[in-house]
C-alpha cells in the first residue's frame, strides 16, 4: 500500500516536470520564431530597395554592366533563399549580395553627379539604416537560438527533448566585421 | 562569428516576469493602504462609522488602479505637455529608435517631443505594444548621435523590461495616496475633532492614535515602496542598454550632459520625476535629494558605464 503511494507521487511529479518542460521548450523556440520574422522582415526590405538603386546609379553610370548584373543576381538568389532556405544557407546568399552591393557603392563613388542626387542619397541611407536593423535583429535572433539551444542541450531535459521533437535551431552569421563588441556587465 | 555569450545576458523575459509580480504586488499594496486609510479615516472623523466606508473605498480604489494601468500613461503625457511625433518629423530619432527597439524585439513605441531646453527623456505606458518615448527639444539639439543612441536604449530598456508599467503605476497610485492622506492630515486640524475622546471610552482612543499613525506614516509608505523599486531599476537599464548599443560610453556622456545642464525641466513634478532618465527637479533641497531620490547619483552611474567599456 505503501509502496503504490510513493510509486503515485513519483509518477505524478515526473510528469509535472515534464510538463513544465516542454512547455517552456516551446516558448523559446516560439521565440525564436518569431525573432526570426525580424530578420526576416528587414531582409525583405533590403531586397525592396536593391532595383531602385540599380536603376538610379545606372542612369549614370552606363558603362558597368556587370556589376549590375552581378547586384541583380545576387538579389535573386537571396530572395529565393528567402522562401525556403536554412537561417545558414540564407546568410550566405545574403553575404553574396552585400558584397555585391558594396561594388555598386563603389562604382558610385566614381560619379560625383550621382552622389549628388537626392534619390540616390535618400536610397544609401534606407539601405544603411536596413541594415544597421538587420545586425540588431541578428543578435536578437541569435540571442534567442542561444537561449533555446542552451535549455535544450541542458541536462535533463537532452535525455528527452529529441523525443518531443526539438532539435537545435541555427544561428544566423553574417560576414560582418564592424560589429562592436559587447561591453562586460557586472552587479 | 556568434554573439560571444556575455557573463550576463541580461534577458527582458526575466525582468517582465519580475515585474509583472510587482505590478499585482502593487495593486494589492495600493488597494489594501486606500482601504486603512480609508476605515482609519471613518473611525477618527465619523464616529466609528469605519466600516461602512470599507466597501466604498474598495471599490474606489480599484477603479483608479485600472484608471492608471489604462490611462495613466495619457495622463502622464498629458500634464508633461509632450507632444506626439509626425512621421516625417526627427527622422534621424525615429531611426535610432526603430533599430534599438528591433535589437530588444518589442515593436517601435511612439515618439513624443516637449518643446523645453532642458534635455532629458523618459518612457512611459502599460507595455511594448502600447508604450511611448518622450525627448525634450533640448535633448534632441545637445545630444550627438551615439549619446542619443544611448539615452534611447535605456528607455527602450525600461519598456522590454517592463518597468514603464511598474513605474506608471507607482507614480499614479502613490499620487493618489499621499493626496488622500494629505486631506486627512488637513481635516484633522481644521474642524475634524468633532465627539474625539469624549464619548469614546479607551479602546476609541487607541483606535485613535493607530488612525493619527496611519495617516502620518501611509505616505512615507507610499514612498518607500517607490525607492525600493526604483534604484536597481536604473542601473539595470544603463546596464541593458549599454549592452544593446554596445557603447556604454554614448550613455555616459549623456548623463554628464545631462548633469551639467543646470536648468530645470518646468512641466516635470514631483510626482513625473521618477519616470525621468536623471532627476528633472534641479532645485531640490540637498537633504530631500537624498532621502527622497529615486535616481541613483548621476556620478555613480557613469562609473559603472565605464567601468563596462
Amino acid at each position: 500500500m505503501d509502496i503504490s503511494i510513493v510509486l503515485i507521487v513519483i509518477v505524478v511529479i515526473l510528469a509535472l516536470f515534464l510538463i513544465t518542460t516542454f512547455n517552456r521548450l516551446v516558448t523559446l523556440r516560439q521565440r525564436v520564431k518569431e525573432a526570426w520574422s525580424d530578420i526576416d522582415i528587414q531582409l525583405k526590405r533590403r531586397h525592396d530597395l536593391i532595383p531602385n538603386l540599380v536603376e538610379t546609379v545606372k542612369g549614370y553610370a552606363t558603362h558597368e554592366s556587370t556589376v549590375f548584373q552581378n547586384v541583380t543576381e545576387a538579389r535573386a538568389a537571396a530572395v529565393a533563399a528567402g522562401a525556403s532556405a536554412t537561417p545558414q544557407q540564407r546568410a550566405q546568399a545574403e553575404n553574396v549580395l552585400t558584397g555585391a552591393l558594396r561594388s555598386v557603392f563603389a562604382v558610385a563613388e566614381n560619379y560625383p553627379q550621382l552622389q549628388a542626387i537626392q534619390e540616390f542619397k535618400d536610397l544609401s541611407e534606407n539601405l544603411t539604416a536596413t541594415e544597421d536593423k538587420i545586425s540588431f535583429a541578428r543578435r536578437f535572433y541569435n540571442g534567442n537560438v542561444r537561449d533555446y539551444n542552451t535549455a535544450l542541450q541542458t541536462f535533463p531535459t537532452n535525455l528527452f527533448a529529441s523525443a518531443f521533437g526539438f532539435g537545435p535551431e541555427e544561428y544566423f552569421e553574417l560576414a560582418d566585421a564592424t560589429e562592436r563588441e559587447a561591453p562586460q556587465v557586472k552587479f | 562569428m556568434t554573439d560571444a555569450p556575455s557573463p550576463a545576458r541580461l534577458s527582458i523575459y526575466d525582468a517582465a516576469a519580475a515585474n509583472r509580480v510587482r505590478t499585482v504586488v502593487l495593486i494589492v499594496a495600493f488597494v489594501l493602504i486606500v482601504v486603512v486609510l480609508a476605515y482609519a479615516i471613518g473611525e477618527y472623523f465619523g464616529n466609528g462609522s469605519g466600516a461602512a466606508i470599507v466597501p466604498f473605498a474598495f471599490l474606489v480604489s480599484i477603479a483608479s488602479a485600472a484608471a492608471s494601468y489604462f490611462a495613466g500613461d495619457k495622463l502622464v503625457l498629458a500634464q508633461s505637455q509632450a507632444r506626439e511625433l509626425g512621421a516625417g518629423e526627427e527622422k534621424e530619432l525615429r531611426n535610432v529608435v526603430e533599430t534599438l527597439a528591433i535589437g530588444l524585439g518589442i515593436p517601435a513605441p511612439k515618439l513624443y517631443v516637449i518643446e523645453d531646453s532642458a534635455p532629458n527623456a523618459f518612457a512611459t505606458g502599460r507595455d511594448p505594444a502600447h508604450a511611448s518615448v518622450v525627448v525634450t527639444r533640448g535633448l534632441l539639439d545637445k545630444l550627438d548621435r551615439t549619446e542619443t543612441e544611448g539615452v534611447i536604449a535605456h528607455e527602450l530598456s525600461h519598456v522590454g523590461n517592463r518597468d514603464i508599467r511598474v513605474m506608471l503605476l507607482v507614480t499614479v497610485l502613490v499620487g493618489t495616496v499621499a493626496l488622500i492622506a494629505d486631506m486627512a492630515w488637513r481635516g484633522m486640524f481644521w474642524g475634524g475633532s468633532r465627539g474625539r475622546g469624549r464619548d469614546r471610552g479607551g479602546g476609541g482612543a487607541i483606535i485613535g492614535v493607530i488612525a493619527i499613525a496611519l495617516l502620518i506614516l501611509s505616505p512615507i509608505i507610499a514612498q518607500l515602496i517607490q525607492l525600493a523599486v526604483s534604484r536597481q531599476r536604473e542601473y539595470l537599464a544603463d546596464a541593458s542598454g549599454a549592452l544593446l548599443t554596445r557603447y556604454p560610453a554614448g550613455l555616459a556622456g549623456a548623463l554628464r550632459k545631462i548633469a551639467a545642464d543646470k536648468e530645470p525641466l518646468e512641466v516635470a513634478n514631483k510626482a513625473t520625476a521618477s519616470l525621468y532618465i536623471a532627476n528633472p527637479l534641479k532645485d531640490a533641497p540637498a537633504f530631500f535629494d537624498h532621502l527622497f531620490d529615486t535616481h541613483p547619483p548621476i556620478e555613480e552611474r557613469i562609473r559603472r558605464l565605464e567601468a563596462m567599456g
